[in-house]
Parts: structure tokens; sequence; C-alpha cells
């Protein structure tokens, strides 16, 4: 009898070339690259090389693009080149482009699963840390830097050496209104920015199977945050329910017999884990960041840590700073904090499932404070539209604008001001992350709604509540 | 690739948890072509204010920080965004080695690409050497990856590193020469792959 494998097993051993020196030589399925991967084009050029597999490699301009005036020149130079050379060299390598004006253009996170590129039992990497987004699919995805971009587009391999592997259950329903997004940041408010610093994460559990796909392509996206390798969901009816029909996804005969591959692929019974945290889904409360680390995560009813009441010195002088950064009291309560604008957007929140719980919360209420929605994709953006959910955003004053990487990392131009606060269904709260001393506080799309109605963050329950 | 093996340097201390690669260069900076000149914008906006003037406080900016080779940091140094250029920025500055309890992955794995060395050292281990910086900013900090040690006057350390990028670095290895010598095991993998997962290559239905 073979001994019990997890999913991660499974996946790694389906993909190892060879072994040499502890490190394994790994096949890439799906290569990722944008605007930004320049560096690793650079490095290809220099050696003087081709692009492996040009069937694999699939090209998205995302990081930089203008969210508005499409189909218009853009007017930043800089910005210009880099979409440019990636059309070039997309161009020189015969790699498929989702360009700038191309209408299945979007983040690349949200575009390689819509078109059914990101499939169960794939190795996907991209030049990009939320790459982990892809394992939704029960597939093994994750960020690589410049040099192991260079490296698969040269040799289609990578060099890695095996994760530990963790896995996270949550059991139990998760409350009304609540959502990945919750899950996710009370994972990482347990488990610590590295947390999974060095693991493969595998989330199980009745929460994470009656999650949609794309409640668990937020989580997983989140998974980098908890400082994961990976994250990833074992694909079941939902997964395949969700790959019918895509564009770049067998059909007929061949996705039967994929299917059939595919539901093989969870973890055996008894499958040993290197490690395993436990979640009760039920007693999750809404969660926002007030700090600036992701793993900075609080329940809305509760209050900003006091450093008075620090563990030891530095996590004293870790929370003063965080405080300072954020203009915040010691010990005030969450939903005391007043915000500046909002931002719907992200590859970790900008589905039509995020974009329809935020228009839910919104609709027939006008936003206190000035926000800008960014869908996932041109894809996503269309049928927003015929859902007439840009018009809810619209009429509570919330600017619709196009896709791409925006506010969340700000290097178009989306950027939150000096000093300003943002409630944002981004993944990252870092000092400066939406701009220069810009403040940010993660949450899911409708506790960002909740935010815009009531010019602080609120809690999605009592807004419900005094809607009765 | 530059080769590390032993490094005999001032250590410049940067007690503070999860110091992301947002922090080390900021994204504004990803449009810089690699040049060499990433260094100039190191902890760009840790290091200076507004005006561009540096921020006495932060310590790369003190006399021993800023010829500092090695950087000792707090816990998940390197978290975060995948930017390479994060690595690059510590390159060009001078740095060849960070030492901290824990590092981001990816920013890790970066770093054995580009020559810089990323030394895990316990929490205790990593607080006494901060205390020791602290007290003699002009100590000299000595990492050697043969027996991956670290010693700072009477304090002596063993490091934690994975194997494969030890030796990485003490040959200063080319990843592309190595998985070119295995270009027919990759071939035969793809061959047999495709039998074994035909879905795995993206469906083109016939335009």
């Amino acid at each position: 009898m073979t001994s019990p494998l997890t999913l991660f097993d499974k996946l790694w051993a389906q993909h190892e070339i060879l072994q040499r020196d502890g490190e394994s030589l790994l096949w890439v399925d799906r290569h990722y690259v944008h605007e930004g991967s320049f560096h690793a084009f650079s490095q290809l050029a220099r050696r003087g090389g081709r692009v492996a597999e040009p069937e694999l490699t699939f090209g998205v301009a995302d990081h930089y693009v203008p969210t508005r005036g499409r189909g218009q020149p853009i007017a930043n130079p800089e910005i210009a080149r880099m979409v440019s050379d990636l059309e070039k060299n997309a161009g020189d390598q015969g790699i498929e482009l989702f360009g700038l004006n191309d209408p299945r253009q979007g983040i690349v996170h949200v575009v390689g699963p819509e078109l059914g590129l990101s499939l169960p039992g794939l190795l996907i990497v991209c030049g990009d840390s939320h790459t982990s987004t892809h394992g939704a699919l029960g597939a093994f995805a994750f960020g690589i830097g410049a040099s192991e971009v260079a490296h698969v587009l040269m040799t289609q391999t990578l060099w890695q050496k095996k994760p530990k592997r963790m896995r996270i259950v949550a059991d139990g329903r998760l409350a009304e209104g609540l959502t990945a997004k919750d899950l996710a940041l009370a994972i990482i408010a347990k488990v610590g920015a590295d947390g999974a610093s060095g693991h493969a994460i595998e989330f199980s559990g009745s929460a994470i199977t009656a999650l949609s796909m794309e409640g668990r392509m937020t989580l997983c996206n989140m998974a980098i945050e908890a400082g994961g390798r990976c994250g990833m969901v074992a694909p079941d009816a939902t997964t395949f329910d969700y790959i019918r029909g895509r564009t770049f996804a067998p059909a007929k005969e061949a996705l039967e017999q994929a299917i059939e591959d595919w539901a093989g692929l969870g973890s055996d019974p008894g499958a040993p884990f290197d490690r395993e945290v436990l979640i009760d889904a039920t007693a999750i409360a809404p969660f926002v960041t007030w700090g600036i680390s992701p793993e900075d995560a609080l329940p809305i009813d509760d209050h900003v840590p006091d450093p008075a009441r620090a563990q030891s010195p530095e996590r004293a002088k870790y929370l003063l700073g965080a405080i300072d950064y954020m203009g915040l009291e010691p010990g005030m309560p969450i939903t005391d904090i007043a915000i500046d604008r909002v931002f719907i957007g992200s590859c970790t929140n900008a589905r039509i499932e995020d974009l329809r719980a935020a228009a839910i919360v919104l609709a027939g209420h006008v936003s206190k404070v000035p926000g800008l929605v960014s869908p996932g994709s041109s894809a996503v953006k269309r049928q927003a539209e015929e859902e007439g959910l840009d018009q809810v955003f619209r009429a509570a004053g919330l600017e619709w604008a196009d896709s791409g990487c925006s506010m969340c990392v700000g290097i178009n131009g989306d950027q939150v001001p000096q000093g300003q606060r943002c409630a944002s269904t981004t993944n990252r709260n870092f000092r400066g992350r939406q701009g220069v001393g810009a403040r940010t506080h993660l949450m899911s799309p409708a506790m960002v709604a909740a935010a815009a109605i009531n010019g602080r963050l609120a809690d999605i329950r009592s807004l419900k509540s005094d809607k009765n | 690739m530059e080769k590390f093996t032993r490094l005999a340097a001032t250590a410049c201390p940067l007690p503070t948890e999860n110091i992301d690669t947002d922090q080390i260069l900021p994204a504004r900076y990803l449009k810089l072509p690699r040049k060499g000149e990433h260094g100039k914008v190191l902890f760009h906006d840790l290091r200076f204010d507004a005006e561009r003037n540096e921020r006495p406080g932060f310590p790369l900016n003190r006399p021993h920080g800023r010829a500092a080779k090695i950087i000792v940091a707090g816990r998940n140094f390197g978290g975060g965004s995948s930017r390479e250029a994060a690595v690059y920025a510590l390159f060009d500055y001078g740095i060849r080695c960070v030492i901290a309890p824990s590092f981001g992955d990816i920013f890790a794995q970066n770093a054995t690409k580009n020559g810089l060395l990323t030394a895990v050292l316990g929490e205790a281990e990593n607080s006494a050497l901060l205390l020791a910086l602290e007290r003699e900013p002009a100590s000299i900090v000595t990492v050697d990856l043969v027996p991956q040690s670290i010693a700072c006057g009477e304090l002596q350390f063993q490091f934690v590193m994975d194997a494969s990028r030890r030796d990485r670095l003490l040959n200063g290895w080319d990843d592309f020469d190595v998985t070119n010598s295995f270009r027919k095991e990759i071939s035969d993998f793809k061959g047999a792959d495709r039998k074994r997962r035909p879905w795995a290559v993206p469906h083109r239905r016939d335009i």
C-alpha cells in the first residue's frame, strides 16, 4: 500500500523532473508575465536567449496601466514605454498578450482563472507574490522574482526546495455578511505575517468548501500575507463548475478526462501535515486591519492595541510605531476611526462577487467620502455594467474606472494622498503602500461599502440590523 | 554571480519586525532599470523625508550604519512583494548579508540569486546581537558561510540556511548553466508529461 499523500505532495511529485543537492527541478505549466517583468526580459536579452515555451507563457498589462482614458495614448511616458516594451517582448517571443486595449485585459490573477488558463493540477508562476491566488483551483501557484522569471522564460523550469506542508482547517459556517476576506484576516492575525513561512498551505474544512471560487481566490491570494509559499484548496464540484466553458480550458471529453484526474488530487485521508491550524469559522467577526502589517488585524468591535500592555518592549515599540504612522490613539474603538476615502479593487477583491457584495450594501446610499472602484478585469467590468452595478457605485458618488492593479500598489498614479486614510479591499496595509504617507485599512468589499456610508469604519452586522 | 564565503564588516541594526519589500524599495522606484544604482533609493522613505533630507534617527544614517555591509533586522524581513529590486537596492548599497529571525520566502530566494546572504538566527540570539550593536556600533561582525557562524565580540552563533542556497552562494553558481546540463531530462519529462496530463496544455479552440 502506498502511504497517503497531501494535495501538495501530489502536485509536487507530478512536476518534479529531478532532484539535486536538496532541491528539485520543477516543470512549469503556466507562466504569466506583466509589464513589471522587464528585468527578466533584459536578462533574457543579455543571455541571448529565447522563450522556451511561448505557448505556456501569457502576458497581461496590469501593474502600471491607467484606469482612465482607455483607448487613448498613455500620458505618462515611462509607463507608456513599459507597456509598449511588454508588447514588443511578447511579439518578439511569440507570447500571447492581453494588452491594454484587449477585451481580455485585467489583473493577471483575475484573468488567469477567468480565461480557464489556470486549472487544477497545474504549476503556475508569475513575477508577483499574489500568484498564490490561482491555488484556489487546486493548483501549485507561487510568486517569483525577476531572476526566476528569466529562468522560467528560458527553460520552463525552476529550482525549488520542497516547502513544508501546513493545513489550515476552518470548520463551521461564517456568519451572514462575512466573507473569505474576514476569514483570511482572522487567519493572518492568528498565525502572523510570517506564520506560514516556508510552508505550502492547504485550506480545508466546511467553511472553505462552502466558499465560491471567488472566495477561495481571495483566501489563497492572502496566503502570501501569512508568509506562505502558496495556498491551495482541493478541487471539487465548485471548481469544475467554474472551469466549464472557459476559453482556454479543456472542453467535452477532454474536460471529463481532466475532471477525473483532478478529482483524485485532494489530500488522502490520514496524509501527514507538518503543521495544522484550526479555525472556528462560526466565531469570526468582520475583520479589519488597524496597523501596518496584515497581521495587525482585529474584529471590528475591538480596540486599537495599547502599547502599555504589550508583552515585551520590542512589541511595544512596534505598536507605538504603527499607531503613530496610522494616526490613531491607543485603546480607541476601531469603529471610531474616520476615513478619508475608499478603494474597491485589486487581485484580492475585485471579482464580480466582490462588486456585487459592495453594491448590495451601497445601494440607495451616498458615500460620505470619495472613492474609486476598479474592477478586477475588463470582463468583470462589462458584467458589472450589464448588472447595473456601475450605476450603484456612481449614484453613491464613487468613481467607476477601468481594470488594473490601480490603488492597491499605486504605481499607475492612483494613490491615496499623504496622511489620508483609506478603507480598502486590497491585500497590504504596509507603510506607504497606497502612496507616500497613506494609511490603509484592509477589509472585505461589504465592509468598505459600510465604511463609505458611515464615513468611518463600521460593523456590517449593525448596518444590516439598522435596515430592519 | 558574486560568491560569498566570509565577510567581516560593520553591521547596521534595524531592530524592527515586518520590514517588507515596499519599505526596502518603494514601488515608485520599480521602474528603474538595472544599472547598479538601486542603492540610492534603498529604504527611501524610511531614510529620507519628503524634501529628501536624511532622517537622523534612521540607523543607516548614523556614522557606522553608512558603511555597513551587514544588516541585523527583526523577524519577517523582506516579506510582501516579490520585487527582486529590493535585493538590488541592498546589494547596490553595499549590503552583502542580512541577519534576522525570519525572512519572506520570495525575498530569501531572490537574495540567493544575487549573492546576498540571508542568515537566520534564533530570536534570542538575534536580540543579543542587536543589543551588542546598539552598545558598540563600531563592532565588527564576522559572518562565515562555511561553518555558518556569526561572531561579534564575545558573541558566537551558528545560523540556519538551506544547504542548496549555501552551495549556490559559496560557488557563485549560475542556475542557467546547471539547468542547461539537464536539457535531456527536461525534454524527456515534457514528452512523458504531455501524455500523462494532456489537459495541462492550454486548450486553443480553432480560430
